[in-house]
């Protein structure tokens, strides 16, 4: 009962959250072009769900190569790092300079350097995304328990065993949690890229269109482009949970 | 026959857990290491694998020993690999030998059994309760036939009747197979009821306070042997002259 209740708390209140707001728009009479009601928004999704809905899937697109090609060099990285004292001290610094670099700064120039657009969007979106995993699975990979470390010493491993039968599987948890966050900034760095390379870029995905939007002031097509865009993070937060859920149930229970 | 030899072992943050000790441990003995809880039981069982070096003296082995799959070890914790079910993590020895998992089932399986677990191979450690964790860990050192078996605390976590079960089937074992075994325990009827000889450990730092043979005739009777109580007694008053106060 007080389960049921909390799981459908979020929709309860999402739901007060919009007829106040659409209640408000009515009431105040705010124009469209200021601030769209929930029923405007739906509309104009719906006069135009062909062009948003093909946005949608570019910036997907844009987002799960992003995502794959963190996950690879994270785990590449990382492996690196574990292997070597003097790859970890060669990387880490760089890694750190990549994550705190903004993309909004670094993205025009990789738009110029990467001649292929979906490329330059997929570099812009990795160089968001690939920190979590890499970072998390350096832990992952650091913190395999000590005993069993010493059990595999101890039968004489060499270091591929260990690493295939011991560290990789112990490091998969904080792999997973790593992945999940990449794949929300994933979406993030899609969109700042695209952003940033507006009609010159792939002038296709969702930003594109809450540009093109904004600048024809078609306001609630803006907020309906906007609420897909929430709606796939959440998706990919939600989908990216479950998979991890399922891998370590999967592995773990018997 | 193993010679610890004036070990001692201070670690990096200063604690000083072991005290200049040494001991011989001959070849087929059973050796229990019987001590206060932090004086330093686990850490000289760890120097025994050779893992870690002691920060004074030395440990010396035999010739040719020591090499892979010569040792087997109980950890204090059951530490069995939670992805792989009670049968891989018995079959991991074996399979760091290179050793294929066709030709090693039914060891895998015979070690399993020797446990009470054999019903229970496929099972992952999630699904096992503390003692049966522990139990597989038991069967994992087992299963290579090592010669030397370094045993921490194995039986402490398990309820009575299997203790007395699995002690029972460890003594047949050793008395079967020869081997040298070292088993640290904090209970004086265990140490009675196992040991060739016990090794009775200060508090920490770690020194060996004594060095008693076992009188005790060897046998399933053993528990019940008049002398086993006058040789727990004289375990207890060792013990009790070397409890912090
Ligand atoms: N890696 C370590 N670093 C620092 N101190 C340690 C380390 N390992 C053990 N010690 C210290 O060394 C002492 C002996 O530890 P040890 O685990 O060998 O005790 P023990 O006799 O096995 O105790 P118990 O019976 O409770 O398991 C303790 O005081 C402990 O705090
Ligand atoms: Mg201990």
């Amino acid at each position: 009962m007080n389960r049921n209740m909390e799981r459908a708390a979020p929709f309860i209140f999402g739901l007060v959250g919009l007829g106040l707001w659409q209640g408000a728009v009515w009431w105040l009479q705010v124009p469209l072009y200021v601030l769209p009601g929930p029923v405007a928004i739906v509309a104009a999704y719906a006069g135009d769900y062909a062009v948003l809905n093909a946005a949608l899937l570019s910036t997907l697109t844009v987002t799960f190569a992003a995502l794959l090609v963190s996950a690879t060099l994270g785990v590449a990285l990382a492996l690196a790092m574990a292997a070597s004292n003097l790859a970890r001290a060669a990387i880490q610094p760089w890694a750190v300079i990549l994550q705190v670099t903004p993309v909004v700064a670094i993205a025009p120039l990789i738009i110029i350097w990467v001649n292929q657009p979906f490329l330059a969007l997929v570099v812009c979106a990795t160089i968001v995304a690939f920190f979590p995993v890499l970072s998390n699975t350096a832990a992952g990979l650091a913190a395999t328990p000590k005993e069993l470390l010493d059990l595999f010493r101890l039968n004489g491993a060499t270091r591929w065993q260990t690493l295939i039968l011991l560290r990789l599987p112990a490091a998969l948890p904080y792999f997973l949690a790593g992945l999940r966050i990449s794949g929300t900034l994933a979406l993030v760095g899609a969109v700042v890229a695209e952003f940033v390379a507006g009609s010159g870029g792939f002038a296709s995905g969702l930003a594109y269109r809450i540009l093109e939007a904004g600048y024809r002031l078609q306001i609630p097509r803006m907020f309906a482009a906007l609420v897909l865009l929430a709606l796939a993070g959440m998706a990919i937060y939600g989908v990216l949970g479950l998979f991890s859920r399922l891998m370590l149930r999967r592995r773990d229970a018997a | 026959m193993i010679v610890v030899d004036g070990v001692s072992k201070t670690f990096p943050n200063g604690t000083a857990a072991l005290d200049n000790i040494s001991a011989k441990i001959g070849e087929g003995e059973f050796i229990v290491l019987l001590g206060p809880s932090g004086c330093g039981k686990s850490t000289l069982l760890r120097l025994l694998t050779g893992l870690e070096a002691p920060s004074g003296g030395q440990i010396l082995w035999p010739e040719g020993a020591a090499g892979p799959g010569d040792i087997g070890f109980v950890f204090q914790d059951a530490t069995l690999m939670p992805w792989a079910s009670a049968a891989e993590n018995v079959y991991l020895p074996l399979r760091l030998r290179g050793t294929s998992r066709a030709e090693t089932r039914e060891a895998v399986m015979a070690a399993l059994a020797q446990v009470g677990l054999a019903e229970f191979a496929n099972a992952k450690p999630a699904a096992l309760s503390g003692g049966m964790k522990m139990r597989v860990s038991i069967a994992r050192a087992l299963v290579g036939a090592p010669k030397l078996l370094l045993m921490d605390e194995p039986f402490a976590a398990l309820d009575e009747f299997t203790r007395f079960k699995l002690q029972a089937d460890l003594h047949d074992v050793w008395r079967r197979t020869g081997k040298t075994i070292v088993f640290v325990t904090h209970s004086i009827y265990e140490a009675a009821y196992l040991a060739t000889r016990v090794l009775v450990m200060s508090a920490r730092p770690g020194r060996v306070a004594a060095d008693i043979i076992n009188p005790v005739a060897e046998g399933p009777e053993r528990r019940t042997a008049a002398d086993y109580t006058a040789f727990v007694k004289t375990l207890s008053d060792v013990l009790r002259k070397v409890m912090p106060t």
